[in-house]
């Protein structure tokens, strides 16, 4: 067997033990799911209407602030449900199966494919579920064309490949379960300090640089763009995919190296 | 002679400051059951980590399956099975889907790899309990379990870290039966252990491993001979008739608090009477009398330090 064919058959063993356990036992999933969900629903009704007047430069209304919401909790919700990749392979690490697999004659990065593919799709099924409520509660997506659609599944699908391949590493370094999941924090934290809930212009000065240039904030406002059909300035567009390779490169050679490491 | 199953040559293995591993040498003849016994801490895991490419070495010649595990991993790892001491199944999912999970990583094809889930389920007598998640299983079906899946492959050279430890009695007799049954197929088993009856029971070879280095090798007999002979316990409730017995045997070990003393003796016929009749003639009755042959436990305590020898006085007599 090629070492290619062997990689591939693999990875897809993996994936598919991956995929089994997230079938058995979907709680972390759903748990992960809530957050995104949960701040949906407060922006949007509790806050809502004090919520607008603050973007689009006044004269907007609840239904203007769901369109301006949507595009970064769905990046949320990205971001949301990469903790539990951090969290599963941390608990894979504390198990004696990756010792097992580390002496068998497999492709040895499959463990880890296994894991970023099956939370790439999760991830992916997380968004198109936040996506019905969203548009159960008003969203509407009408100006975007279909290579506009194409381009937004497309950002979405390669930001979360990105924070996957970091949550990873977050996980491989991380000693038990519960630090893997304080360590995956910021990928929940950094939407709030993006422009997802209020335009970067409302904060002060010299925070604003820091809002503007971290990853989620070029990856919302393209995702906007895209949505919506708004300007997206090709600086945020450039950004967003430069953030998104740079940091699944970083990431896959981060966790490749933690995975290569003895482990104790 | 034919090639070694495994072989190890000056191995070397230290974790920053702390040396595991201080230069061990070890040969397996292939088809046998080798033992590594040795007390908590003395690098039992290290070794069996090494040779079975779960860490590096780092320093020594090592040849495992005909391949160097430094060298050519993916091929030792083609020829080994691994049992670790912590339960290596996945918990998450069933017994037979952990099952399935090893065939399909060792490629078999559906159909194969079903056969051989199924024979060995029914095997190790985990039939019913095939379609229950593995968390759900007692410690030793899980121990069955993980060496079922580590069967899957067909592996030549099994390596079996602890594989009792922590089983109940019942439990780690049918581990026995299980590695004796391995054995007569003809597979290489490298096996550690902290028991002495299991190294007993099952090893051709058992090499003690003490601190980082091989106190001893051999079978459990050439082990039994370098510790010096039996002895006579013998054991009293009245201090003065301890006091005269002490004075009346010679060549005795005693031990003042417990009231006992040890007589180093064969445990023959002769040697008993000899000191009976001397007794007998003190007028000197014992409460108790108990003979000890040397057992792999004398041969242990006497290599790994002495500390914690049971009957070994921990004072002279003044």
């Amino acid at each position: 067997m090629s070492s290619f064919t062997l990689a591939v058959r693999d990875s897809s063993t993996m994936l598919r033990r991956n995929l089994l356990h997230a079938r058995r036992y979907p709680s972390l999933t759903l748990n992960l799911l809530l957050t995104p969900v949960m701040l949906l629903l407060l922006f949007v009704y509790v806050f809502g209407d004090t919520m607008s007047a603050g973007i689009g430069g006044g004269g907007a209304d609840r239904s203007d602030y769901i369109a301006y919401l949507v595009p970064g909790l769905l990046l949320m919700t990205v971001g949301s449900t990469t903790i539990g990749t951090a969290v599963s392979v941390a608990n894979d690490m504390n198990e004696g199966i990756i010792a097992r697999f580390r002496t068998m004659a497999i492709h040895r990065g499959s463990v880890l494919v296994g894991h970023v593919i099956g939370s790439v799709l999760q991830s992916i099924l997380s968004v198109a579920f936040v996506g019905v409520i969203a548009v159960a509660i008003g969203f509407r997506s009408t100006d975007a064309t279909v290579p506009e659609w194409i381009a937004a599944f497309g950002l979405l699908a390669l930001f979360s490949l990105a924070l996957t391949w970091i949550a990873v590493g977050m996980g491989l370094i991380s000693p038990s379960v519960e630090a893997a999941s304080n360590n995956a924090l910021p990928l929940i934290f950094l939407p709030l300090i993006s422009s997802a809930f209020v335009p970067v212009d409302a904060m002060p000065g010299w925070f604003r640089p820091i809002a503007e240039y971290q990853p989620f904030t070029p990856a919302i406002e393209t995702l906007r763009g895209l949505l919506l059909g708004t300007e997206i300035g090709q600086r945020n567009g450039w950004l967003a995919i430069a953030w998104c390779l740079g940091l699944t490169v970083l990431g896959y050679l981060w966790a490749t190296a933690k995975f290569d490491n003895d482990p104790r | 002679m034919t090639i070694p199953a495994i072989a190890a040559n000056g191995l070397r293995k230290s974790y920053g400051d702390k040396v595991v591993l201080d230069g061990i040498d070890l040969t397996v003849a292939a088809g046998t059951v080798f033992s590594l016994l040795g007390p908590n801490g003395a690098g039992k895991t290290t070794a069996v980590k090494i040779l079975s490419t779960l860490v590096t070495a780092d320093a020594g010649e090592l040849w495992v399956g005909g391949h160097d595990p430094a060298a050519n991993p993916q091929a030792v790892r083609a020829a080994i099975g691994v049992t670790g001491q912590f339960s290596a199944v996945d918990g998450l999912i069933t017994g037979e889907e952990n099952m399935w999970l090893m065939a399909d990583l060792n490629h078999l094809s559906r159909r194969d790899g079903r056969r051989t889930a199924a024979e060995l389920l029914e095997r190790f007598d985990l039939t019913d309990a095939a379609k229950k998640p593995a968390s759900t299983y007692s410690g030793g079906m899980k121990r069955r379990l993980d060496i079922a899946m580590t069967l899957v492959g067909d592996p030549r050279i099994i390596f079996l870290d602890e594989p009792t430890t922590g089983l109940d009695p019942r439990s780690r007799h049918n581990m026995w039966g299980i590695i004796r049954e391995l054995v007569s197929d003809g597979v290489t088993v490298f096996l550690t252990t902290q028991y002495l009856d299991e190294a007993d029971e099952l090893a051709d070879r058992i090499a003690v491993l003490d601190d980082g280095k091989i106190a001893a090798e051999g079978t459990a007999e050439e082990l039994k001979r370098l510790v010096p002979g039996g002895h006579v316990r013998l054991r009293f409730t009245d201090p003065a008739a301890y006091r005269a017995a002490v004075a009346a045997l010679r060549e005795v070990t005693p031990d003042e608090e417990s009231l006992s003393l040890q007589i180093p003796s064969g445990g023959s016929q002769r040697e008993l009477r000899a000191i009976l009749d001397r007794l007998h003639a003190a007028a000197i009755e014992a409460d108790e009398l108990t003979v000890h042959t040397p057992d792999l436990d004398d041969v242990f305590f006497a290599l790994t330090g002495g500390t914690g020898i049971p009957d070994q006085p921990k004072e002279t007599a003044r």
